[in-house]
């Protein structure tokens, strides 16, 4: 199957991308000049540019966008004010997940939803099933491109050559209509990596033009970044990722996403079947480790306890910040908690590893 | 790419120094290349017997996980334990620094391995 590009295609390679398949997109994972541990670094100590325009997106208008919206997530947005986003998990009728997403609040009868690029098909499918009348819905994906700048330095590079005040943007919140380098966008204070950092919306034909405009503001303190460091970048700072995490398989409630399961919301799909779990208590539920003995935990790694099966590591790998190799693992529930001892078969051999919390990686304040 | 014209090589992007009946085997700039950054590697133990193209060890990378293959038969003599601390030598030094040596059983195999020429024609083709 040919793979699909993003706009920025050009940009990978000119900056000598290391390109490969991922889901069906044409894209870097890491450049050839830095490596994943260079770009990793560099995210964390300056910053970093990323092209994300493989991710999904859906407009949702209308007189009952907000009430549609508001039955197909589990996060609560009705207190969403026009200009914010929230994040959320999208929830099957039996509690598990057909995706997590960010919904920006244009205004009460505009949302925008940013959802992952390998379930765009399948989410779109989703919400038009559900569908009700007062709403239409668009798959708006191949409209934007999207670019996120992320690390410590981003807000100081991306101020100048913006036009508004990025310091009134806050964490959670966007503004459409900026201007970055003349360039339209829409601009959110969110990210993928623990570091602070914006996503940039753009047209497609403009992608290029603002990826260089950044690049040249930022110039000695801002590299492309691949895919990755994306990953190790989410992972260190414990952020779920749809297939690892959060899954089909999988309630938000076991992957301990409690706060943005909102089961004080008079209905939302889902409902019935997470407050039941939440009730009796998740059978399974996810829980960090640490490796004690020399080893690295690899997603679908089963778990042992005393050589009984307990589940299986959902994400894990080297930390490169914290120097540490970790994992996050879905497990029996009386072992999801800190201190236990537990076995990572590596290769068909138990290799121990400790159970905790607080593990990851917090930005300093 | 750096290719060394004394060495033999193999398929799996491994290298061989022969020394007497003692075979240093290491992995290719071109393996470390496409690898990535190198954090962790799992030696073989020494006295460990091998058939060509058995695993002796693994090495792992932040993306990937992949088998360490020996060329050659024989029994583990030595190996480079200085990786298990600092694995990212592999990438940086990949001909500099060996991962075991084996004492050969069956000489007669090094024959079967690629020369540094045939190898870098074998990578030109890999990468098309």
């Amino acid at each position: 199957m040919e793979l699909r590009r993003t706009p920025l295609y050009p940009m990978h390679l000119k900056y000598d991308g290391n390109m490969i398949d991922f889901g069906g997109w044409e894209l870097p994972v890491e450049y050839k000049a830095t490596g994943i541990l260079a770009e990793h670094h560099q995210v964390r100590r300056k910053a970093g540019l990323f092209d994300v325009s493989h991710m999904g997106e859906v407009d949702i208008r209308g007189e009952q966008a907000g009430a549609f919206v508001q039955e197909l997530v589990t996060n609560d947005i009705s207190t969403l004010k026009e200009n914010q986003v929230c994040y959320s998990p999208m929830c099957y009728p039996d509690g598990g997940c057909v995706d997590d997403l960010l919904v920006y609040k244009h205004s009460r009868d505009h949302y925008f939803l940013v959802i992952n690029a390998a379930n765009t098909d399948k989410d779109f499918a989703w919400m038009q099933e559900h569908k009700i009348p007062g709403v239409t819905l668009e798959n708006v994906s191949s409209r934007y491109a999207e670019l996120a700048l992320q690390g410590p330095l981003a807000e100081g590079i991306l101020q100048s050559i913006c036009d508004t005040d990025l310091k009134e943007i806050n964490y959670y919140w966007f503004r459409p209509g900026v201007k970055v380098a003349g360039i339209d966008c829409l601009i959110s204070r969110t990210g993928y990596t623990g570091e602070d950092g914006f996503e940039l919306f753009t047209s497609p034909d403009k992608a290029c033009d603002l990826w260089e405009a950044i690049l040249e503001a930022g110039k000695g303190a801002v590299l492309p970044i691949g895919l990755g460091a994306r990953d190790t970048l989410r992972f260190e700072a414990k952020m779920p990722l749809y297939g690892h995490e959060l899954d089909k398989g999988i309630t938000p409630l076991e992957a301990r996403l409690d706060r943005f399961v909102r089961l004080d919301k008079p209905s939302f799909i889902g409902k019935e079947a997470l407050a039941r779990q939440k009730e009796k208590g998740p059978e399974r539920l996810l829980v960090e480790f640490e490796m004690t003995e020399r080893g690295i935990p690899r997603a679908h790694y089963e778990v042992q306890k005393n050589g009984q099966n307990i589940g299986w590591v959902t994400s894990g790998g080297y930390a490169p910040t914290l120097g540490k190799n970790l994992g996050l693992a879905l497990v029996k529930s009386e072992f999801a908690k800190p201190g236990e001892e537990i076995d990572i078969i590596i290769r068909n051999k138990p290799v121990k590893a400790r159970t905790g919390q607080g593990l990851f990686y917090r930005r300093p304040k | 790419m750096e290719i060394k014209a004394n060495l033999y090589y193999s398929d799996d992007h491994e290298w061989v120094r022969v020394e007497g009946d003692l075979a240093y085997i290491g992995i290719t700039d071109y393996a470390q290349h496409h690898l990535g950054d190198i954090v962790f590697v799992e030696l073989p133990e020494i006295g460990g017997e091998f058939a060509a193209g058995d695993t002796i060890g693994v090495i792992e990378s932040v993306k990937a996980v992949a088998d360490m293959h020996t060329p050659v038969s024989g029994t583990i003599t030595a190996v480079n334990e200085a990786l298990e601390e600092a694995p990212e030598t592999l990438n940086k030094d990949p001909y500099g620094q060996h991962i075991a040596v084996l004492k050969m059983s069956n000489p007669d195999e090094l024959k079967k391995l690629m020369t540094g020429e045939q190898y870098t024609a074998y990578c030109e083709q890999a990468e098309e």
